[in-house]
């Protein structure tokens, strides 16, 4: 057995920024490593968007077709930039909301703070481990979808997709962290996210396709992030997607509640169990 | 870096925590010297947690002056926590990791942590390396909080009530392992309402009751129980009374039970040399003779006792 290899040099023998960005890939390796080892976690973030694609794609897939900008696409097709969505708010926004939630209240984060690493540290790491996860599900989803409906895989669109599912994983984290400083029970966690994330899924084109969804609905929807990441995945993957496929609209929203989501989460973030 | 004065590692003078019109903690001062094991005694609810958490750098004082290892721990970098490690007094394990991977996620925090193989050892974890740390035992998983907390080298180590829900030979065991921390030069500011543990593994002891201290000194001297007088208890066999016993045995009765007596004795010897010499002059055996001090127990209960009555 050896020491860490990522272990932190003495402040002194370099800048803060170095170590610190270091102690976030250390922290980050720990934090994959315990992701994929845990088995709840490894169901909702990999297992349950691929089931949702099969499906979807078989319910309501067959022969139909979706009308999405520049023509019409098959409707198996059209669920697996949906289901991506899902996907991406799974590795980053409901993992990380029940395990920070778990991690505050059983003392795990308030043993980490009395630890040199830095509070920002700690915070990027679930970032860079949902970055991750949300690639990896992202090219098993897509992966899937070429196997089974022959769906393509975007080749001039790919560092759109890649930048959309990146900003959506952070995106998505920074709301969670603001999710997660309002719940005081971690029993509740998990609950709560469904709760907040299911309508959004059905109003928001990842569940139903927006074209066949009332105006109103799709208004209300608008409101919202998750429909702007799906939208932003749909642009970086429909084949008739002129230019690069960087939806900037669908970014610029993305971001915006990203900000106020990492306004909320510095403001009341916890290290310390809420519930007594 | 700063340094404390006379090898002081913990200063406090007139320490106050107040929450709302609540005064938790009411002026506390503490001095705890490099190397040593601190026993900070007191019921539960006393302040004992919130005076360590402020120690630890996780509350803000409401007044008086804190120095931990010659830093204010309420402006406490990095560098400084680098120096310290702490046992939380409810603290899970990191889900999911084995016992070895917990070490060298913590391990990497430190500047020159300690090797992870050595901190299992010093544990006693060496055979857990490879468990899941969620699924070890109590006593097992305090030995993992303490290995955390060691892993960074520390100087300064705080344990929060480190074997409540243990059983006997749990808790000998985790007082062994406190004990070794000793020989490596670790000031240990230990909390417990354990008065065995105290006196197991203390040098010094303070006892905290209402948010006071209401006495300081060593396990064996506290609240000079050096002093106090011992107890002698033993049962007179038939047909003798009361009146058969030597006169100065007779003077220090202070309760009857039946045929048991209860006496108190500044100076035990000068009671228990008439008994003795009388029981033997007539064949009598005093089967039951006991002779105790005051335990450190009996004294923390009249102290926290007697303060509680005069707050409340």
């Amino acid at each position: 057995m050896t020491v860490s290899s990522a272990g932190a040099a003495p402040p002194t023998a370099e800048g803060n920024a170095a170590a610190a960005l270091r102690l976030t890939f250390h922290q980050a390796h720990y934090d994959l490593l315990a992701f994929f080892r845990n088995r709840q976690s490894r169901f909702f973030t990999l297992a349950l968007p691929v089931l949702f694609l099969v499906i979807f794609a078989s319910v309501f897939g067959g022969s139909n077709h979706v009308a999405v900008p520049g023509g019409k696409i098959k409707t198996s097709v059209y669920y697996v930039p949906g289901i991506m969505a899902l996907g991406i708010i799974a590795a980053s926004f409901v993992n990380l909301v029940i395990s920070v939630t778990v991690q505050r209240e059983s003392g795990v984060l308030k043993r980490r703070r009395a630890t040199p690493i830095a509070a920002g540290s700690v915070i990027a790491a679930r970032v860079v481990t949902a970055i991750v996860t949300a690639l990896l599900i992202t090219g098993v989803l897509l992966t899937l979808g070429w196997l089974i409906y022959r769906a393509h895989v975007p080749g001039r669109t790919a560092p759109a997709l890649v930048v959309t599912v990146m900003l959506g994983a952070a995106v998505f984290c920074c709301l969670g962290y603001a999710l997660t400083s309002v719940i005081h029970n971690d029993e509740a966690a998990q609950p709560i996210t469904q709760a907040v994330m299911l309508p959004l899924y059905f109003i928001s084109g990842v569940f139903v396709p927006s074209s066949i969804l009332p105006h109103w609905l799709v208004d209300v929807a608008n409101i919202f992030p998750v429909k702007h990441l799906a939208a932003a995945l749909l642009t970086a993957y429909n084949p008739f997607t002129r230019g690069a496929g960087f939806s900037g609209g669908d970014l610029l929203v993305l971001a915006a509640w990203g900000i106020g989501g990492l306004a909320v989460a510095l403001r009341r973030f916890s290290w310390l169990p809420i519930r007594r | 870096m700063e340094t404390a004065q006379d090898g002081a590692v913990i200063e406090v003078s007139d320490l106050r925590m107040r929450y709302g019109p609540f005064e938790a903690v009411r002026g506390i001062d503490l001095l705890v010297h490099r190397g040593e094991v601190f026993a900070f005694l007191g019921p539960n609810g006393a302040g004992k947690t919130t005076t360590v958490e402020i120690l630890e750098g996780y509350r803000r004082r409401s007044g008086g002056e804190v120095r931990v290892l010659g830093v204010d721990p309420a402006r406490a970098d990095a560098s400084w926590r680098a120096r310290i490690g702490v046992v939380l007094q409810e603290s899970e394990p990191e889900h999911d990791l084995t016992v070895a991977e917990c070490l060298r996620l913590y391990a990497g925090y430190y500047p020159a942590p300690r090797p992870v193989a050595e901190t299992l050892e010093l544990v006693g974890l060496a055979d857990r390396a490879d468990s899941t740390a969620t699924r070890l035992s109590g006593g097992q998983r305090r030995r993992l909080d303490v290995a955390l907390a060691l892993v960074g080298d520390p100087e300064l180590l705080f344990l929060d009530e480190p074997t409540t829900g243990f059983d006997p030979s749990a808790r000998r065991a985790s007082w062994d392992m406190i004990s070794g921390l000793r020989s490596l030069g670790v000031t240990v500011f230990l909390t417990t309402h354990y008065m065995d543990e105290a006196e197991h593994l203390a040098d010094r002891v303070a006892v905290l009751s209402e948010g006071r201290i209401v006495a300081e000194g060593t396990p064996a001297n506290l609240a000079g129980r050096e002093h106090a007088a011992a107890e002698i208890h033993f049962s007179l066999p038939s047909p003798v009374t009361e009146h058969d016993l030597p006169p100065e045995v007779q003077q220090a009765v202070v309760e009857r039970f039946g045929a048991q007596l209860l006496l108190r004795a500044p100076v035990p010897l000068k009671v228990l040399g008439p008994l003795v010499h009388w029981a033997e002059e007539r064949d009598l055996d005093l089967a039951d003779l006991e002779v105790r001090r005051p335990s450190l127990e009996d004294v923390y209960l009249a102290l926290t006792e007697e303060h509680h009555g005069a707050v409340s």
